[in-house]
């Protein structure tokens, strides 16, 4: 299914791209006019005078070897363009994820077991913060740490770890606000839904000591809503990267393919365009893997998808 | 009215103000924020102060003064008046996304749920592939093949969002597939079409509001994001996604109103809508049970 998947999302990249309106060899040219027979050497380096579905095989065979093309702007290898970007993508995104993880999850629980003040404002809060898209909190987020209190950088990627770490960290919470919210209230409303079970109640009223009645019956069945919106939220983050990375000024993959989307570089767009939705995909994969290790009960590759 | 019509059934406006009203005043108030935006919208050009597009480089980053609540943009533009006429590709985008996918999702949903078998296998994996594109991946491929524009961007974030709205509506056009009202009538000889659009799809119409409530929030947040990321409306159009883009350097140099306000903006719309779409849905959640 995985590859099936990701077969058809391929095919749909390439073929989305090679109907594009414009001219290959003029594309290539960058629109000079090429000294005579050139053409011919650039139809058949690109095997541009062969069918469509020889064209897109030919493309699949370099992208699996590694060969994503070569970038008309750049004038470079698609792959080692994108190799030297993908770190910054992947810092962010597992940046954020590690803050909607241990905030969001953390924050639910405890708003989930206790009612009274915390779990009013939790909700309140929430609802607001669900509501910021990305880049405006990144806005926010340059005028009060960057601007204002002068504690982080507003923009760049920094170099070393530890100006890294400065640089990707309100990157990260702009990226993580509106998720973090959004796994907050799904976490509590799973905890409150599984305290309030039958079981629980006799369980408390037996005299269970609390953190056994916690752990054992009421995060292990909470879990599997948990580990859905935290999979969800967490996939998606990997397209927005794109919109944090343009408002930071971050060097990632995202910012490169907006950038190359508005110059019309085919070869990157569809090259970065894979490498997201293969990212995508196996995060969702991934997600159905801790199901099964979740939840015994739930079987692998079988009963009604 | 059908003459299979049941006690209790409304007119369709009479049950859209009960279900209003079933929303709370979280849901009135915030229906409230939107109809005001959606006035702006409309004849936001007409109440705008000033002419939104009338650049005064002389006026560049200037603060609040006199008639202008806002001051000035980086090109001495009234920033007020930018807003007003912000709102309209802000609210018709979404609008547009909206009207596409929610009646292609319930068409795929309803499909699927009535033949069942084989149709129901072919639309599901169908879907399934669709949701390997994030809206906003499949939107940067749109403006790299179409160029960049507000109607690629509404097309692609419509293909993304129809998988949404057909995975929702499919599990409740299954289940109320298998009620009896529904065999009795196929029994009747009552055409199937005629069984869907009358009876099945009026049906989880709350749950379709609701989806499609939930999809607006949505499509606002990734159309303004696309639009910073400058392939969606273009320049000079006003639009609060573009003035973020456009007035962001402002936020380094002392000048961070023009840039901050139509952020202000899509987070109140995007809250308004949230709201709306959270009772909604929670109203038809509890009306199947």
């Amino acid at each position: 299914m995985l590859l099936a998947t990701l077969l058809v999302a391929s095919f749909v990249i390439f073929a989305a791209l090679y109907l594009a309106p414009g001219n290959a060899i003029a594309a290539l040219s960058g629109g000079r006019s090429l000294p005579p027979g050139s053409e011919q050497v650039l139809e058949q380096r690109y095997h541009l005078n062969e069918s469509f579905l020889a064209q897109y095989w030919y493309w699949l065979l370099n992208a699996l070897h590694g060969n994503l093309g070569i970038s008309i702007t750049l004038r470079e290898n698609v792959s080692t363009l994108i190799a030297s970007r993908i770190w910054t993508t992947a810092g962010l995104v597992l940046y954020a994820s590690v803050i909607i993880l241990v905030l969001g999850i953390g924050l639910g629980i405890v708003s989930g077991l206790r009612r009274g003040a915390l779990d009013t404002s939790t909700l309140v809060v929430t609802a607001v913060s669900a509501s910021i898209p990305a880049f405006v909190a990144a806005i926010a987020l340059i005028l009060l740490f960057a601007v204002k209190l002068g504690w982080f950088p507003a923009l760049g990627n920094g170099t070393g770890l530890v100006s890294n770490i400065r640089h990707f960290t309100l990157p990260a919470i702009a990226l993580a606000t509106a998720s973090l919210a959004i796994v907050a209230r799904v976490t509590r409303t799973a905890v409150r839904t599984e305290s309030d079970r039958e079981h629980v109640q006799t369980a408390v009223s037996r005299g269970i000591p609390a953190r056994y009645v916690i752990w054992r019956h009421i995060l292990r069945n909470a879990a599997i809503p948990i580990t859905t919106i935290t999979g969800i939220t967490v996939a998606s983050l990997i397209a927005v990267a794109a919109v944090v990375e343009v408002a930071f000024s971050l060097n990632g993959l995202g910012a490169y393919l907006v950038q190359a989307a508005e110059t019309k570089d085919i070869a990157v767009v569809q090259g970065i365009s894979l490498v997201l939705v293969t990212a995508f995909v196996v995060v969702n994969l991934l997600v159905d893997l801790l199901y099964a290790v979740l939840d015994p009960r739930v079987a692998l590759g079988s009963g009604p998808g | 009215m059908s003459a299979f019509s049941l006690a209790g059934e409304t007119s369709a406006p009479g049950r859209g103000l009960a279900l209003l009203r079933a929303t709370g005043p979280a849901g009135i108030a915030s229906a409230a924020v939107l109809a005001a935006v959606v006035i702006a919208a409309v004849f936001g050009p007409l109440l705008a102060p000033y002419d939104p597009n009338l650049p005064n480089l002389s006026l560049a980053w200037v603060g609040p003064v006199g008639g202008h609540l806002l001051g000035y943009d980086f090109e001495g533009r009234d920033v007020a008046s930018r807003l007003l006429a912000g709102a309209q590709t802000a609210m018709l985008g979404p609008l547009a996304v909206v009207t596409i996918s929610v009646p292609a999702g319930t068409l795929l949903a309803v499909t699927a749920a009535w033949r069942r078998g084989a149709s129901d296998a072919v639309i599901s994996s169908g879907l399934n592939i669709l949701f390997a594109f994030p809206g906003i991946l499949l939107a940067l491929l749109a403006a790299a093949v179409f160029g960049a524009s507000l109607l690629a961007a509404v097309l692609a974030l419509s293909a993304a969002y129809t998988p949404y709205v057909a995975r929702v509506l499919r599990s409740a056009a299954l289940k109320e597939r298998s009620e009896p009202y529904v065999a009795a009538l196929e029994v009747q000889g009552a055409p199937a079409a005629s069984i869907c659009l009358r009876h099945l799809i009026p049906n989880i119409a709350p749950l379709i509001a609701a989806q499609a409530t939930i999809l607006f929030g949505y499509a606002i947040v990734d159309l303004a994001a696309i639009s910073y990321l400058g392939l969606g409306v273009q320049p000079p159009t006003a639009n609060w996604g573009v003035m973020i883009s456009e007035n962001q350097a402002g936020l380094l140099e002392g000048y961070p109103l023009p840039a901050l306000a139509p952020g202000v903006c899509i987070v109140i719309v995007v809250i308004a809508v949230n709201v709306l779409g959270e009772r909604l849905f929670e109203q038809a959640q509890a009306a199947r049970r």
